[in-house]
């Protein structure tokens, strides 16, 4: 390994990288996972047009004691959001004296499943809108209150606290409305082109080496069920356009801003991919 | 993370007279070790919870001395003993000198 | 988990992958002496035994900022037979001390669990003191290694 040390160089990073995803190989474990003992759906069989017969949370690609902190909300940190997300809700924020209770009551209630069905499409701005989106136009629009600056801890713990709401519900997109099916289809040419010095698109590591390990990491299907999710890693919680980013960075390329067309597009488009999983929100992983 | 701790902690609302029971803890902690730095390159200070302990109508039931190595947003699971109805007590000492706590009542029959 | 000679494969294979990190400063580590030190320390002058106490960790962490661990100390816990104190140490850390843990007569099993730091692969290390002044010791290694994606 010494001598391994001094090698540095784009080529050889790339050769190497290569062989690492090529050499080792194992399945998804055959659990099932259970949050409080609610049973969530990790395998469904996958949409009309998907390169995969059965779609597969990223929970099953994870180590029994990471699987393990995500089946009991306790256990948990991502539970912390939660909290944080329903504080936020119920407070006054903007020029209009509103909280987002103010209009929405109790979200255990009004946003019951509503987090399974975003990206929606939003006819005035004509583009699909995320959770985050949606929030800040509620913000600006009827509370007179600013957009959330990306990834403010406030952002991610009022869309983990949303996304909540939905827990155990199947993720399904709407495609019909407007032009979602133009931006679904932008988004899987984004999914399919390669990018960066390490010439990885998403589908490399995710459909081609779906399985395979990638040094230690345990490749998933790279599902969005679980957004945002709390890494080990970061010991925080991690938004989805933040997990994007850093995915492209990994693979040596510019990165798109949040909440750009771009992402806006593969997020459309990646929800689709795992259409039938229950939303894990807050997924807990490595 | 820089928000106030939050200590969560779990404990059976009932249990048996002398039955061994299951708690867990769990406090919102970014647990800064003192080995990392900053962009300037200045080492971040230490800041982490040292002491955690659980006392059960006043008498010691566990606790635990913590080093950095300890995990950010701390957890702690163990065991209680419980002669009778009662409340456990969650003190939380972080080293800013701030104490953090919690209760939780237990009944016993 | 078991380390399948597969799994020790993608180890090696992904560890050489990105060869440019292997030259991140590293931080400066634990020293075998501060180890020796402590248990030394903490055991009194008395020698560690094998037995009594078993350490739980992963073969392999996922992550090495957060793996969890747990001891187990058998014991009837009472005033005969009580296990007073149980340190946990890791030795390739920057500094070994992770945590100590006091039990008593109200904790009825002396068993913890808990998530720890570890910076490198190295042994984690578990000792109890019994109230009678002997000394326990489990041992175990716990390979860490940087995540392909972020870490």
């Amino acid at each position: 390994m010494e001598r391994l040390k001094l090698l540095t160089g784009t080529a050889v990073c790339v050769v190497l990288t290569g062989l690492a995803i090529a050499t080792a190989m194992a399945d998804p474990v055959d659990d099932t996972l259970e949050i409080d003992g609610v049973p969530m759906i990790t395998k469904a069989p996958a949409p009309e047009g998907h390169p995969f017969k059965e779609v597969l949370s990223g929970w099953l690609f994870r180590e029994a004691e990471t699987r393990a902190t995500e089946a009991e909300s306790f256990a948990n940190p991502g539970m912390f959001a939660v909290e944080r997300g329903a504080e936020i809700w119920g407070t006054v924020e903007g020029s209009m004296g509103k909280s987002c209770a103010s209009c929405h009551n109790d979200a255990a209630e009004s946003m019951k499943g509503v987090g399974a069905s975003y990206p929606k499409w939003d006819a005035k701005s004509k583009k699909p809108l995320n959770v985050e989106l949606q929030i800040d136009k509620c913000r600006v629009e009827n509370m007179g209150a600013e957009p959330y600056k990306f990834d403010d801890a406030d952002q991610i713990a009022l869309t983990t606290y949303i996304k909540h709401q939905s827990l155990g519900t199947p993720v399904k997109v709407d495609l019909s409305q407007g032009d979602m099916q133009t931006w679904w289809d932008k988004g899987k040419e984004v999914y399919y082109t390669r990018t960066g010095q390490l010439n990885f698109a998403c589908a490399s590591c995710h459909e081609g080496a779906m399985g395979k390990y990638i040094r230690a990491d345990h490749l998933s299907q790279g599902q969005v069920n679980g957004f945002p999710t709390y890494r080990f890693n970061t010991a925080g919680m991690v938004s989805l356009h933040n997990r994007f980013r850093g995915c492209i960075r990994d693979t040596r390329a510019e990165m798109p801003k949040a909440f750009s067309d771009e992402l806006m597009a593969l997020e459309v488009y990646v929800t689709w991919r795992g259409t039938g999983l229950s939303v894990e929100t807050p997924s807990v992983r490595q | 993370m820089a928000a106030t701790p939050k200590p969560r902690v779990k404990v059976p609302k009932s249990a048996k007279a002398g039955e061994v029971i299951v708690l867990k803890t769990l406090i919102s902690h970014e647990m800064e070790s003192g080995q990392r730095k900053d962009k300037e390159g200045k080492t971040i200070p230490r800041k982490i919870i040292n002491k955690f302990s659980c006392e059960f109508n006043g008498q010691p039931v566990f606790s635990c001395d913590i080093d950095p190595a300890i995990s950010a947003n701390p957890y702690f699971e163990f065991s209680a003993k419980v002669p009778e109805s009662g409340t456990f007590k969650f003190t939380w000492v972080d080293d800013d000198g701030s104490i953090y706590t919690d209760e939780q009542k237990i009944d016993v029959n | 988990m078991t380390l399948t000679r597969r799994r020790a494969l993608a180890l090696f294979a992904g560890a050489a992958a990105f060869p440019a990190l292997q030259l991140l400063p590293r931080p400066a580590f634990a020293a075998a002496e501060d180890t020796t030190k402590l248990i030394a320390d903490f055991a009194g002058g008395k020698e560690p035994q094998a037995g009594k106490i078993k350490l739980t960790a992963p073969d392999i962490a996922e992550n090495g900022n957060t793996v969890p661990i747990a001891i187990n100390v058998e014991s009837a816990m009472t005033d005969g037979d009580m296990v007073a104190s149980v340190m946990i140490l890791a030795d390739g850390n920057p500094r070994p001390e992770v945590a100590t843990f006091h039990f008593t007569a109200l904790s009825g099993t002396a068993a913890a669990t808990t998530r720890m730091r570890l910076a490198k692969t190295q042994n984690v290390i578990a000792l109890a003191k019994m109230a009678d002044g002997s000394v326990y010791m489990d041992k175990k290694e716990v390979k860490v290694t940087i995540g392909g994606c972020g870490g």
